[in-house]
Parts: structure tokens; sequence; C-alpha cells
């Protein structure tokens, strides 16, 4: 059995206009131990999904459909207090910013006694204060500074005392939105290398959700690529970045530039995704793919099993034969781009 | 299509910030200093931008980028040195040759959510820059850079608010309100860091053609360096206010010299599984800015620390005998000949000297 299990989530946001379909139909599952990156632009569902997995949608966020089982129990079933138990337990997350998820009147210590004492009633204040003292050690902080409040930490060090706190319980799962985002990229290497370390050692699974494919490929075995409130293709990072069949996993990753690489043409994915609350009956992404038809504007693609990927294309037996050069071509995207051009006003 | 002719030198360029001033305060207290003086920005920066050349200018958050580039366009006053712009030296410069400055130089921001008034059409955005300066022809301008921002058909969005408009079409008509002057040249702070991935490609791809058809030089200003390696012919590297490497993009990236620039590069993360790459960690963080350490600033976090000379002595930005690009470390033999172990003496002080801060910065 997986440690997690994702079946056919339905996440949706009241609106004015109707219900927004920010999650929509998502199946998947992550092993013990295992690292999973969700990738895609803002706006695709990631933040969502994992929001809704530690429990933490905003009022206007609601799971419509499906199940998420995790160690065998279904989250969508329990109640508040249930939930409340696991967060910081067993599912713990670690936000984008620091700055905003640590409480400026109160020092790092007492925030982390705090969880710690929430969850463990029985903790003394000793026992307590050795966890802080190990966790701050263990993501490189001085333990003296734990008696700091976060306005004297600095933005790397912050999201260090962030990642002590969602370890301070040890959790076996995970969740890290954005988790170097808002860092400099010394740290950011830094504070990935670190939660590697700690991931290996307390054995826990991690989901990394980011927008950077960098990030992605090189802490993460196995990728999710969202598009639109839907998975476009998800399988393990070698065959994501070395043979991917959807146009869009495709396309995003030739939208980054590489250090390693001297002279590349950059390839831009015009457009803009679709709006959540009606979204279109077909592909998600049809309207943005260089390689559409009126099959993908008509009919929602199934699942395409090939490789250890799952792909949502109806042509990825075709770009896996002969179209993916084609697919791989910044002009055949630039192309497209030129022809759509205008009128994308919002 | 890079001349050689030189547009803008920078001839050791200084800002530094009094502290316990407004919002610099607060910067201040984060690095919790004893009696804090100035905040040394920009510490001393030379370099030239070429016509039609794309230089970057990178480093951690703090290391001065941001403030060399708006010192500029002549958003911020240098506390010492100048900048040298069509043979006047700006500090000397009449009024007349300010205004003819400031149209010559443009600035792109980060956000596009804040550097454009909410209360401005796209076309008086654009067309501002023209009022201002008195420039008859507004509509064919504004149409023209609109047009060449891709915003297309222009007059659709003539009309349109900033909050109608995507993230990436804000980053366009800034860029649009930049172009509208004709300037020789543009300072880009990331300008795309804040839009999304899909987008990016695109609005470089537009700052890609001001170059190419305009033959405009451009600052780029980014943490970024796989962006900065797409974008520049050749790279600046500053930390704590100063420049620690110099030279043409390719060398930098691939043989970069300066320990920091080192460590910088190595930190990158690879979009690609199969590339392994040598971690190098680096201790500590960045250094005070206030109270300025002597010799290398950087010789603390230094994995090539070599001693004293390093202790006492400021590296040089200079060439050096190995390598193209320029470099200031201790570590390398002076192409000029420069030998700093004559600097180095038994106490500290004497070395001190050159690095004593400014005693009345001429600050507003």
């Amino acid at each position: 059995m997986s440690q997690l299990e994702v079946e056919d989530l339905e996440v949706y946001y009241e609106t004015e206009e109707g219900p927004a379909q920010a999650v929509d139909g998502v199946s998947f599952e992550l092993e013990e131990g295992e690292n999973l990156g969700i990738v895609g632009e803002s706006g695709c569902g990631k933040t969502t999904l994992a929001k809704a997995i530690i429990g933490i949608l905003p009022d206007a966020g609601y799971i419509n459909d499906g199940s998420i089982n995790f160690q065998g129990d279904d989250l969508t079933e329990m109640t508040n207090a249930q939930r409340r138990r696991l967060k910081w337990e067993e599912i713990s997350m670690i936000a984008q910013s620091a700055m905003n998820s640590l409480d400026p009147v109160y020092t790092i210590r007492e925030q982390i006694v705090e969880a710690i004492e929430t969850h463990r009633p029985g903790t003394g204040r000793v026992e307590s204060d050795e966890i802080v003292t190990e966790m701050f050690e263990l993501v490189g902080l001085d333990p003296e500074r734990a008696d700091d409040y976060p306005h004297q930490f600095s933005g790397g060090m912050r999201q260090r005392a962030m990642i002590a706190m969602a370890l301070a319980l040890e959790p076996s799962l995970m969740l890290a939105d954005e988790p170097t985002t808002a860092l400099d990229v010394i740290m950011q290497d830094q504070i990935l290398k670190r939660m590697a370390s700690i991931q290996e050692e307390i054995n826990s699974s991690m989901m990394v959700i980011t927008h950077d494919v960098s990030v992605v490929a090189e802490t993460c075995d196995r990728v999710i690529v969202m598009y639109a409130g839907k998975i476009a293709e998800e399988g393990p990072v070698e065959e994501i970045f070395d043979q991917p069949y959807h146009p869009y996993t495709i396309g995003l990753k030739r939208a980054f530039p590489n250090i390693r690489k001297s002279s590349q043409d950059l390839l831009s994915i015009s457009g803009y995704p679709p709006e959540l609350i009606d979204p279109p009956q077909g592909c998600r992404f049809a309207e943005r793919c260089p390689m559409a038809t009126d099959k993908c504007r008509e009919e929602e693609p199934e699942a395409h099993y090939k490789n250890g990927l799952r792909s949502y294309c109806h042509y990825a037996d075709e770009i896996d034969a002969e179209l993916r050069p084609y697919a791989d071509d910044p002009t055949t995207w630039n192309q497209a781009a030129a022809a759509t051009d205008g009128g994308v006003g919002e | 299509m890079s001349g050689n002719d030189v547009l803008l030198e920078v001839d050791d360029l200084k800002k530094h910030f009094k502290v316990n001033q407004g919002w610099i305060a607060s910067l201040v207290e984060s690095f919790g200093s004893g009696e804090p003086d100035y905040v040394h920005a920009v510490d001393g920066v030379s370099f030239e931008l070429r016509e039609g050349e794309t230089l970057g200018l990178a480093g951690e958050s703090g290391c001065g980028k941001t403030t060399t580039g708006m010192s500029l366009v002549k958003l911020h006053d240098p506390t010492a040195g100048d900048i040298v712009y069509d043979d006047t030296r700006l500090s000397e410069a009449s009024d007349a040759e300010i205004k003819q400055f400031r149209q010559n130089a443009q600035m792109i921001f980060q956000d596009p959510f804040e550097s454009l008034n909410p209360r401005m059409t796209v076309y008086d955005t654009v067309a501002e820059p023209l009022r201002i300066h008195n420039i008859r022809n507004e509509t064919a301008r504004v149409q023209r850079a609109l047009e060449f921002a891709e915003l297309l058909p222009p007059e659709q969005y003539y009309d349109q608010y900033p909050h109608e408009l995507s993230g990436g079409q804000r980053q366009r008509v800034a860029i649009a309100r930049a172009l509208v002057l004709d300037p020789d040249f543009i300072v880009a702070d990331e300008p795309v860091s804040m839009l999304d991935v899909s987008l990016r490609a695109g609005v470089l791809s537009l700052l890609d053609r001001m170059t190419d058809e305009f033959g405009l030089s451009v600052v780029y200003i980014s943490h970024d360096l796989s962006l900065l390696r797409h974008m520049c012919d050749r790279l600046a590297i500053m930390y704590m206010g100063k420049i620690v490497e110099k030279g043409p993009t390719d060398e930098i990236i691939e043989n970069p010299q300066h320990p920091y620039t080192q460590a910088l590069i190595n930190a990158v993360p690879v979009p690609d599984p199969g590339v392994g790459r040598e971690r190098v960690e680096l201790q500590g963080e960045v250094g005070d800015v206030i109270d300025i350490p002597t010799g290398c600033r950087f010789k603390n976090r230094c994995s090539e620390y070599i001693g004293d000379v390093c202790d006492q002595v400021v590296p040089p930005l200079e060439a050096k005998t190995d390598f193209e690009q320029d470099v200031a470390c201790h570590l390398y033999d002076s192409a000029e000949g420069y030998d700093p172990y004559q600097d180095v003496t038994g106490s500290p002080s004497a070395a001190e000297t050159g690095e004593e801060p400014e005693s009345t910065p001429a600050d507003d």
C-alpha cells in the first residue's frame, strides 16, 4: 500500500460566477520515502492540491469529490479534530514565505515548543528544548539563536527555522510549497541539500511543489506536470526530462535556460491557461498547443501509458514516433504564437 | 552587432546610505551590528558599457547590483565616483545635459504590478515620457512602441488599465514605455522574475530583439545566472558592493576564477536529472556591509583563504596573466605586475586606509 493515494480528487473554489475547478480529477500515489515533484504554472492547481492534502483550504475551497488516502485512512472523511492531529505530526508543510508563516511576536523556540506540546501533551519542557536543539542542528542553525524572534533572522535562516519546525514532530510526509523560491541561489542550494539529507535520516516522503523544473530535476524521484487543474503527465524524473510525450512538458522544459548551455533558443508558450470556471471540454492545453487538432479541442484525452510515463495527450504515440523534434523546436511554438497573437486580454 | 565603442563608463562608483533613515533602518537592524554608520551598498565599482552590448550584473540579494543599476540611470546620486556618458561626466553635467541623459537612460523594473500607475491607461503610461520631454508625434510613437512590445493591435490596449492586463502584458507595457524615447541604453532589473515560466521566454525574446534591432545596450540585473548566460555578452559578479569578477559570459560561467563566482555557479540547479554537479558548500552568510572588513570581503567564507594578504590587502579588480576575465583575488598573478604582498604589514591598519568610509557622504 502506498503511503498516500489520491483518487479522482476534485477541489473547487466557490466564486460568484460558479465553482472554479482548481483541481479536477487528479489521481496519483506516493510511496514511502519517495520524493515527488509537482510542477506547473501559477494557477495550475499545485498549491491547492497540497492545501487539500494537509487540510488548510481557504473558506471558499472545498473537496467536491474523490479521496485522499493517507496510510489507509481517507482524509476527506475525517473530522477537523482528527485532521488537526495529523497536521505537523504526520503531515507537515513548508510554505513558500517563511516570513508570513512564523508568528512575529513569539520566539522561534516558543513556536516550535508550542507545536510539540499541542501534539504530544505529555512532553516536558526539557524534552521539548532538546528537540529544538536537535532540529536547529539538523537544519544548520545555531541552537543558541532559538530564542530569537523571526525578524532577527535573515530570509535563509527563517526558511531553515520553518523547516526545523516542520520536522520537529518527525512527520512521515512533508509538503514543501516553493520551499526555496524566495531565496538566493546559494541558500537555495544549501537548503535543498539539507532537506535531502534530513529526509534520508528520518525516512519521510516529500512532495515538492514548484514552478522551477531545475529544482525538480535535482531533488525528485518522480514528477507530476499539472496544467489547468489536471495532470498532464506523470512519471520518473529521468523519463519526464528525456522522453516526455506531452507537448506541455516539452514546452515547459524548453522554456527554462540552462546554465550549462551557451546558446539556446528558449521557447515561449503563448497565451494563458483557460478559465477554470468554465474549462474547455477537450484537452485543456489545446488552445496553446501548436499541434492541437479538432480532436484535441473536442475530446478529453485518456491516459497513455508508456515507458513508465502516464501522459494525457491524444498524440503521445505520434510524438514518440516522429513529432518530438518538431515539438522540441522553439520555432514551432513561436509560429503558433505569431498566429494567435493579439486579443488575449483577460 | 556589438561595437566596441564605449557608451557609458562607470568610474569607481560608490553609493552609501546613511543608517536609520527610513526603510533602510529596518534593513540595517537585521544585520544587527553595534554602532552602524553607513551601508556601503555600492563601494567602488568600475566598468564600461559598450554600444550594442548586453552586460549582466549578478550576485545575491544585498550585493549592490540594484543600487548600481539605479545609479546608472540617475535614480540615485552617487556618494563618490562618477559616470561618464558621451564624454560628459554626469557630476559636472548641466541641467540640459542631464535631461538629455535621462531621455537616453531608461529602466525596466522587476514588478510590473508596482511599476505601472494603476490609474493611468496604457496609452497615457507610454505617452507620459514623451510629454515630459516635449516630444511630438505622440500617437505614432506610442503605437510603434506598443507594436514593438507585441501588444497587437496597439489600439486595443490604449484605453486599458494595468489591472485589466496580465503580468506578461504589463511587463510589455513597461518595455514599451522604456523604448518610446528611443534610449541608448536600458537597465532591466530582474525583468522576468515575477512572470510565469511559460511567459518568460516571450518577454526575454522581446528584450533580445531590443538589442538586435535597435542596437540598444542593456544592463541586466539578476540573481539568475542561467538567465544571464542566455542574455548577456559580458558579466560582472558582485559581492558586498564590489565587483569580484568581470569578463565574457562564457568564460565566467565555464571557467570561473574567483572562489565566490565558483561557489555561485556551482549552486545553480541544472534542469537535467542526468547531470550531476559538484556542490561546494559555502559557509556563513554575506558579511556586514556597514562595518566593512579589512582586506578581501569574501575572506571569511573563502575556501582558498591564504592568510595575511587576504586579511589586509583589498584585492583590486584587475587583469590576470592566465585568463581573459578580470578578477579581484590574490590567488592569481596580476597582468599589470601588481604585487599585493608589498602592502602586507605587521599591523592591518596600513592596508585599511583605502577602505575608510566616506566621512561626509552626500546622501539625501
